[in-house]
């Protein structure tokens, strides 16, 4: 649910990370609180279980400068992935305008990312919205942990698995040393904002 | 679903805010939707709150709060308090999509507030009401 602010010129855009647990949402916010800090008034916001587990969500507002007059402000949200925790992440997703889904591209965690995007697609519909029609990124995660011999899917496959059906942008990436983080990020903004710009015409 | 406020309303909603609660000594003031965003704010000036975190925290545990009410068979709980040793915190649901949270001191007393609060809901609910659009 996006906030035009016509007094202030002013759009308030959500964006939700989501996807399977340990499959690195908040990595991804972190290294976008580390690379953007000029631009980050606060400091990231994060709910934790005390075994350093997402257990409401983490929060990072983040400035994006001027779109055609307006000062956008992005909300970047993630969620809890545990499957516990799925009235919780109902809960983020209320009002969200964009979704990064991070899947964790580890041969064993095939299972879970299908699962994931699933209960992605169940809980957006609980606020009337599709999965097919909300704008959308996948991020093919952990593409780093090949160097180390842990066995990955191959892009091919996650397309297949997850892709073949939605036709969303997909990008391969490293939360966790930066690789193509602020790509999606930019790939989630730009679709988010194309929606937004349609919705007003 | 986006959601447009112009200048007229959103004055309108400030004088509100304004006038009930920043001249009873209420430090801070505000006006978010269920999102987190954050519609309108006043403060008294004296208090430097991050606003924009405090609204994504206060959706969520509005969030919370509200589907602990469903799992007891309430429909929800639409007021939320929580007291601190100097500042509390007052939430308060504006129609289905809004809440208004208010930041106040011992000085401000809990029953004269929720007056206001309860006065305002309405004033703010018949602005939002008669000029929102989707």
């Amino acid at each position: 649910m996006a906030f035009v602010n016509l007094k202030k010129k002013e759009v308030q855009v959500k964006i939700v990370y989501y996807g399977p647990g340990r499959g690195g949402k908040t990595t991804n916010l972190e290294y976008i609180y580390e690379t953007y800090n000029d631009r980050i008034k606060t400091e990231m916001i994060a709910i934790k279980t005390q075994g350093d587990r997402t257990l409401f969500f983490d929060f990072l507002p983040f400035e994006m400068g001027k779109i055609m007059g307006y000062d956008v402000k992005i909300q970047l949200y993630t969620v809890p992935g545990q499957v516990k925790y799925d009235a919780t992440r109902r809960l983020v997703l209320r009002g969200v305008d964009g979704v990064v889904f991070v899947a964790d591209s580890m041969a064993v965690r095939r299972k879970n990312n299908m699962l994931s995007l699933k209960n992605l697609q169940d809980n957006l519909a609980t606020y009337k919205k599709s999965i097919f029609k909300i704008p959308l990124v996948l991020q093919y995660n952990k593409r780093d942990l090949s160097d180390k011999g842990i066995p990955l899917l191959s892009c091919e496959s996650m397309e297949k698995d997850l892709n073949s059906r939605l036709k969303v942008p997909s990008i391969e990436g490293s939360a966790l040393n930066g690789q193509n983080v602020v790509q999606t990020l930019k790939q989630i903004i730009t679709l988010t904002m194309a929606a937004l710009e349609k919705e007003f015409k | 679903m986006t959601y447009v406020l112009g200048q007229e309303q959103l004055d309108a909603i400030e004088e509100v805010l304004e006038e009930d609660f920043t001249n009873i000594g209420v430090s801070c003031v505000f006006l978010i939707d269920m999102a987190g965003n954050v519609v309108a704010s006043q403060d008294s000036g004296k208090i430097t709150h991050d606003i924009y975190s405090l609204a994504a925290l206060a959706a969520g545990n509005f969030g919370a709060v509200s589907t602990m009410a469903k799992i007891i068979g309430e429909d929800e709980f639409s007021i939320l308090f929580h007291k601190g040793k100097k500042e509390s915190i007052h939430f308060s649901k504006v129609m289905m999509d809004f809440l208004l949270i208010s930041i106040f001191d011992e000085k401000v007393s809990l029953g004269f507030l929720r007056l206001k609060v309860s006065d305002a809901v309405d004033k703010i609910a018949t602005i939002l009401d008669h000029q929102m659009k989707p």
